[in-house]
């Protein structure tokens, strides 16, 4: 076997092993189990998606073209994560509470939840990121390509634009695998992580065993490579101090700004602690990384042919002694640094493209009702697939286009000065209140564009994209617009040139548009919110909304959260307020909540968006403003603590009036309910009498009309005694005198028999159901849960308007609950009569010959006799009851 | 004097009873059965005698006496009320609202018979 086919064996083979451990990892933290998936050390090594490639085979590079200098990348990371502790540790906790999802969210919360800047933001970034992703692609191939010019086999070399495109599919298929399970981009992506931390494992201990093979194997010992070191060129490298300050900086800017630093760092934090381990032990990793990197590096130059790429020193100084197996395990850390990148990459950029840019695109075409119908879940997924596949293809795309001559390390400091740009808003979101929307859209604007200006368009070289006369004359002939000399600025090295100006003005403008402009309302709240991260409780308010709406929000939140998971939340919010049923009162409090949660699933400003389009334009009310007008935090406070008891007190009031209310209709309704017995009584009655009366007066009757009103007297007969069995059965239950006869039976079995007694069979009337999820045994009283999923079912035959009208019954287990949810597609039940229809003699229709409107009262009674519940379930397509019974065969002791 | 009588009235049963008492005495009998629309059916129809429920559908049948009682038209026609709600605050309401008889349900055929009787020949 050649040792071209060994190397693809093995590369499969690592693939499907990642894939294995990125399961398990699922799988194990599905189950709950796996407590080592939280460990600190998984979130170190994690955070070691920080050494890609570039780090890899580009720190060898590095140090043989310019010596030491290659130390600053290193060196930056090193710095914040000692000495700017405290700054991660504030990004962790605003991230965490205010449930941000990305760098992009982060900023746009902060400046008044902006669109605008998210888009902005998400714009660079993607830029920024897609050199760095064709940088991975371009190791990869070029790595491969150095083993193919070993191979005597391999007559013909590998294309290498074909194995850059496998590579490229291959780690697409992986992130929507592992990336895209859940839509809440808050919650952890194990298997990624897990990945990740696997792969930054195989990386170091590739990187240490070349490094120890070239010092003890190749040169002989440590005084001996000390002595090549002596000898090579790296030791009579000139470190320019300011050159060597710029790049620390810059590598520490970029540190704290990377979309994929911020996603390991911020949003797939588990534990704020974590940071406290990795503030001395990703330091150490990253010292081990670099461990070996100049012996290396001098020890190539010494041995390898002039002419060699040293990128590929790491690689090629195995192979050139033959060492195979040192090669392939080389090749496997350097295919690690840049799998594990561009999978992060990705991630972190699809979240940012889809929640910033797809969804509000969407939202905005399908107008508000969006928000209430069609499926906000698939969309978001969708677009988080596709611009996974986009960011992907972009960086392929970038890698064809720009040709592979290019240096490694050069790519890499390009896209960390892009992103380096994010700084100056980030750090003043954090830190300065005084900060505001406009500052930071000035300050990236103009970054960005001396960014691209001076370095991104002049990297693709001269007459690519800028013209060569641009580079000598200046744009449109004026002099100090020249992009590697601007103001005259002449004789610096590019990056450093396009660092110092970038910043400069990104930083001046930013300060400048801060202090010129006046913030709006909620960038005061929300900068409030950030500065202060650590000293505030939850929150002032922000959103003051009206009963009528909890139905909708609800509605809402099923689209984006899915049914079970919303109506858990609206549930628990309502027991909070002391409240029974699915429908709390929309305090602030609860929107608050509402919105942090559907922000981990779209984002802050469209979640934002969302509820406001559904609670009114009344984000910010007068109490915000006055607030907002007073500088000092401890009134702020104190309004927003008499806006909460004003909110309290009304809230009270309302609850009052509501008791009143229902006190009031049960008063009416018992002083009206002798008049219904005698309604309901009497009715029957009068029929009975009358035919009665005409059957003994009247000679001449036919045979036909006699069998007939005889008939009629017999029916009228039975639908009284039924009214009184009804009557009786309700009195026996109420005052809780029913003897429970405990059955055991199946649930399918119980729903057949009740679907046959309830007369479905030879009726319009179609009833779905799920009888997998049906086989269940039941310990209860059979027939009187039979008798409530007759009703049930017997309600929809009758009352369901749906052309053709369906019933879906749906089973399923929660909590130590069975739940039973009876659906129809008529037209429901309105929110005024909901409350009504479980007591005696509260008709959903109008009057009709049969029903007295006992039915439901006498399911409610009978379920609480068995210990369950049955209730209304709103905002559904049309009437849905929920039935629900303790799965424990506990009965309601008698 | 004329022998229409109008039958606004929800069950069918009495419906068929009440009809079948009041055609054997020679009575043009027509029905009706829900509330909404119950005034426009009075209009139609222009009866001698209206035998009116309490408890429609769609409208009570005092809304609905208080509507024919508006209309010039039928201001003086007849109207008997029939009630299964047998209380006298029931009775009063009726009275104000113009009923010229009222009758609890469950009746006899006869009393049914000697009051539309009784209501049409003056």
């Amino acid at each position: 076997m050649s040792i071209l086919n060994a190397l693809i064996l093995v590369c499969v083979l690592y693939v499907v092993f990642l894939f294995a451990v990125a399961f398990a990892a699922d799988r194990a933290a599905l189950r709950g189990r796996g407590s080592w998936l939280r460990s600190p050390y998984v979130y170190t090594l994690s955070l070691s998606i920080y050494c890609t490639a570039w780090t890899f085979y580009g720190a060898v590079g590095f140090a043989a073209r310019s010596g030491l200098e290659f130390v600053t990348i290193y060196l930056g990371p090193t710095l914040v994560m000692i000495g700017w502790w405290w700054t991660l540790r504030k990004m962790v906790r605003v991230g965490r509470s205010q449930r941000i999802t990305s760098i992009a969210d982060l900023i746009s919360s902060r400046y008044g939840k902006s669109n605008l800047l998210a888009v902005f933001v998400t714009v660079l970034a993607v830029i920024g990121a897609t050199p760095y992703i064709a940088l991975q692609l371009q190791s990869v191939t070029l790595s491969f390509a150095a083993f193919a010019e070993t191979d005597p086999e391999a007559t013909t070399l590998p294309d290498m634009q074909s194995t850059a495109l496998w590579v490229a599919m291959g780690l697409t298929v992986f992130t929507i695998l592992f990336g895209t399970r859940n839509l809440d981009a808050n919650e952890r992506h194990h298997g990624v992580v897990m990945a990740i931390a696997v792969e930054a494992v195989v990386k170091l201990f590739a990187l240490l065993a070349v490094g120890v093979f070239v010092v003890w194997g190749l040169s002989g010992g440590v005084a001996e490579t000390l002595a090549r070191i002596e000898a090579s060129e790296i030791s009579r490298f000139e470190v320019t101090g300011s050159r060597w300050v710029g790049l620390t900086m810059l590598s520490a800017m970029a540190f704290l700004c990377l979309p994929r630093m911020f996603q390991v760092m911020v949003v797939e934090n588990e534990d704020e602690d974590h940071l406290r381990t990795a503030a001395w032990a990703f330091p150490t990793y990253l010292m081990l990384m670099s461990l070996f990197v100049v012996p290396i590096a001098a020890v190539g130059l010494d041995l390898m042919p002039s002419g060699a790429n040293p990128d590929l020193f790491v690689l090629t100084l195995p192979l050139m002694d033959g060492r195979d197996g040192l090669a392939i395990l080389s090749f496997l850390g350097g295919f690690s640094s840049a799998t594990s990148m561009v999978i992060v990459a990705a991630i972190a950029l699809s979240t940012m493209v889809s929640n910033h840019m797809v969804m509000p695109i969407w939202l905005h075409l399908s107008g508000g009702a969006a928000v209430v119908s069609g499926d906000v879940r698939h969309v978001a997924l969708l677009a988080r697939r596709l611009s996974i596949a986009g960011i992907v293809f972009l960086g392929y795309l970038y890698f064809r286009l720009s040709g592979s001559g290019t240096a490694l390390a050069a790519i890499g400091l390009i896209s960390f000065v892009g992103v380096a740009q994010f700084l100056p808003s980030l750090m003043g979101g954090l830190f300065w209140r005084g900060a505001t929307r406009t500052g930071a859209l000035a300050g990236l604007g103009l970054g960005f564009v001396v960014w691209l200006y001076c370095l991104f368009l002049p990297s693709f070289g001269p007459s690519v994209v800028l013209p060569q006369a641009v580079f000598d004359n200046g744009l449109w002939g004026i002099g100090w617009l020249r992009p590697r000399a601007l103001f005259g600025a002449e004789g610096m090295d590019p990056v450093m040139h396009a660092l110092m100006w970038s910043m400069l003005l990104n930083t001046g403008a930013f300060v400048l548009c801060s202090l010129l402009s006046f913030p709006q309302p909620i960038e005061r709240l929300q900068g409030a919110q950030f500065v202060n991260v650590f000293e505030h409780s939850p929150t002032p308010g922000g959103w003051a909304g009206g009963m009528a709406q909890s139905e909708d929000l609800l509605i809402m939140s099923q689209r984006i959260l899915g049914a079970r998971e919303a109506q858990a939340l609206f549930e628990r919010a309502a027991r909070r307020q002391g409240l029974v049923g699915y429908l709390p009162e929309p305090s602030p409090d609860f929107l608050q909540e509402l919105e942090r949660v559907l922000s981990g699933s779209v984002g802050a400003a469209t979640a934002h968006a969302m509820i406001g389009q559904i609670v009114g334009g009344a984000a910010v009310s007068v109490e915000d403003l006055m607030a907002v007008a007073d500088e000092t935090a401890q009134i702020m406070e104190y309004s927003s603590q008499l806006e909460a008891k004003s909110q309290e007190l009304a809230r009270t009031a309302r609850q009052l009036r509501q008791a009143n209310e229902k006190l009031t209709q049960i008063s009416v309704q018992k002083d009206g309910f002798l008049s219904q017995i005698s309604h309901e009584l009497r009715t029957p009655m009068t029929s009975i009498r009358a035919f009665s009366e005409i059957l003994r007066d009247t000679g001449d009757l036919t045979p036909e009309e006699q069998s007939k009103y005889a008939s009629i007297i017999h029916d009228e007969a039975v639908r009284l005694t039924r009214l009184l069995d009804d009557l009786l059965d309700l009195s026996v239950l109420e005052n809780g005198q029913v003897v429970l006869n405990s059955q055991t039976g199946l649930l399918s079995d119980l729903l057949d028999r009740a679907e046959r007694a309830a007369g479905v069979q030879g009726g319009d009337l179609r009833v779905e159901r799920d009888r997998a999820a049906e086989a269940v045994a039941l310990t209860t009283d059979l027939d009187r849960l039979a008798q409530v999923f007759i009703n049930l079912i017997a309600n929809a035959r009758k009352y369901c308007d749906g052309r053709p009208p369906v019933l879906t019954i749906r089973t399923r287990q929660s909590g130590g609950y069975l739940v039973i949810d009876f659906t129809d597609n008529g037209s429901g039940i309105p929110p005024e009569k909901q409350a009504v229809i479980f007591e005696k003699f509260s008709r959903i229709g109008e009057t009709k010959a049969g029903g007295a409107g006992l039915g439901l009262a006498i399911c409610r009674e009978i379920m609480t006799r068995l210990g369950g519940s049955v209730s209304y379930l709103p905002g559904q397509a049309g009437a849905a009851f929920r039935v629900s019974l303790p799965v424990a065969n506990r009965m309601a002791a008698q | 004097m004329g022998n229409k009588v109008l039958l606004i009235e929800d069950e069918p049963n009495i419906i068929e009873a009440v009809s079948f008492i009041l055609s054997r005495d020679g009575w043009e009998v027509k029905t009706h059965s829900n509330g909404h629309d119950a005034m426009q059916a009075v209009r139609e129809r222009a009866p001698d005698l209206i035998i009116l429920d309490v408890m429609l559908p769609g409208k009570s049948g005092f809304d609905i006496l208080q509507e024919i009682r508006g209309d010039t038209e039928f201001a003086d026609t007849p109207v008997l009320m029939l009630t299964a709600r047998g209380q006298s605050k029931d009775r009063e309401m009726a009275e104000r609202a113009g009923a010229s008889q009222y009758m609890t349900k469950p009746f006899s055929n006869a009393d049914v018979l000697a009051a539309v009787r009784a209501l049409v020949t003056p």
